[in-house]
């Protein structure tokens, strides 16, 4: 499996990133393409900006376990996250989750099981800039609910069209 | 060894890291929350609320009754908020 994780200041290009996933392969039938978007907006206040800390070296870590327990859980050909940090802009993409496979079940289900997991566990903390100023933004009990459901029993392999 | 600390346990600390030497008593992971919690103001402040603050020994999530004996780097912070 090809796996990419990079962490990074500068904005990212999905669709030249998807395409590297590909490139020169045939066996890939599938491509999965998440990317998450700063909003303008935050528990219903307008903001300015969003600035994403982390923890250098750990997040990098936490991804990877997680691109490994995808890999160990559905047949998978390759695996793309990136992660921005520092000040982004309303409109601006923070995370890239690409996965391919052979058939799009496995893509479709590790892509959403890397955001969830992404969500609660990596070490990355998102500070909004609203008129009353820097708030910290508060995790949510839906994020920790969505990473949970996976916890149950991995289902088998299937190879559907 | 090592202390990191982020986001708003960085604010609340008034530092991003710091070597420490606790006292051999302090054993767990939950103990060095209550130990730092009584270095200061700050720190009283970062950790008033222990069950919200997380953890992670040599960039590896640990729980509270983690023993914090052979590590170099411990680290606290609030729930993720990533993605």
């Amino acid at each position: 499996m090809t796996t990419t994780i990079r962490l990074q200041g500068e904005v990212f290009n999905v669709s030249a990133e998807a395409a590297l996933l590909t490139r020169g392969r045939t066996d890939i039938g599938a491509v999965v393409t998440f990317t998450g978007i700063c909003r303008a907006d935050e528990a219903g206040e307008p903001i300015a900006a969003v600035t994403l800390e982390h923890y250098p070296g750990m997040a990098e870590a936490e991804i990877a376990r997680h691109v490994e327990a995808a890999h160990a859980r559905w047949p998978l050909l390759g695996v793309t996250v990136i992660h921005r940090y520092g000040r982004l802009a309303p409109g601006e993409p923070i995370v890239l989750v690409a996965t391919a496979s052979s058939h799009r079940e496995a893509a479709f289900a590790a892509a959403e099981y890397l955001m969830d997991y992404l969500k609660t566990r990596a070490p990355f903390w998102k500070q909004v800039e609203k008129a009353a100023g820097k708030i910290w933004v508060d995790a949510k009990s839906a994020d920790d609910a969505a990473a949970e459901r996976w916890s149950a029993p991995a289902p088998s392999h299937g190879a559907v069209e | 060894m090592k202390v990191r600390y982020f986001a708003w346990v960085r604010e609340r600390v008034g530092k991003a890291e710091e070597e420490i030497d606790p006292p051999a008593a302090v054993a767990t992971v939950g103990e060095l929350v209550g130990w730092l919690a009584r270095k200061g103001e700050g720190y009283a402040y970062a950790f008033e609320n222990p069950k919200v603050i997380r953890a992670a020994i040599d960039k590896s999530h640990v729980r509270a009754d983690a023993r914090i004996a052979g590590a170099a780097e411990i680290a606290f912070f609030p729930p993720m908020t990533g993605g």
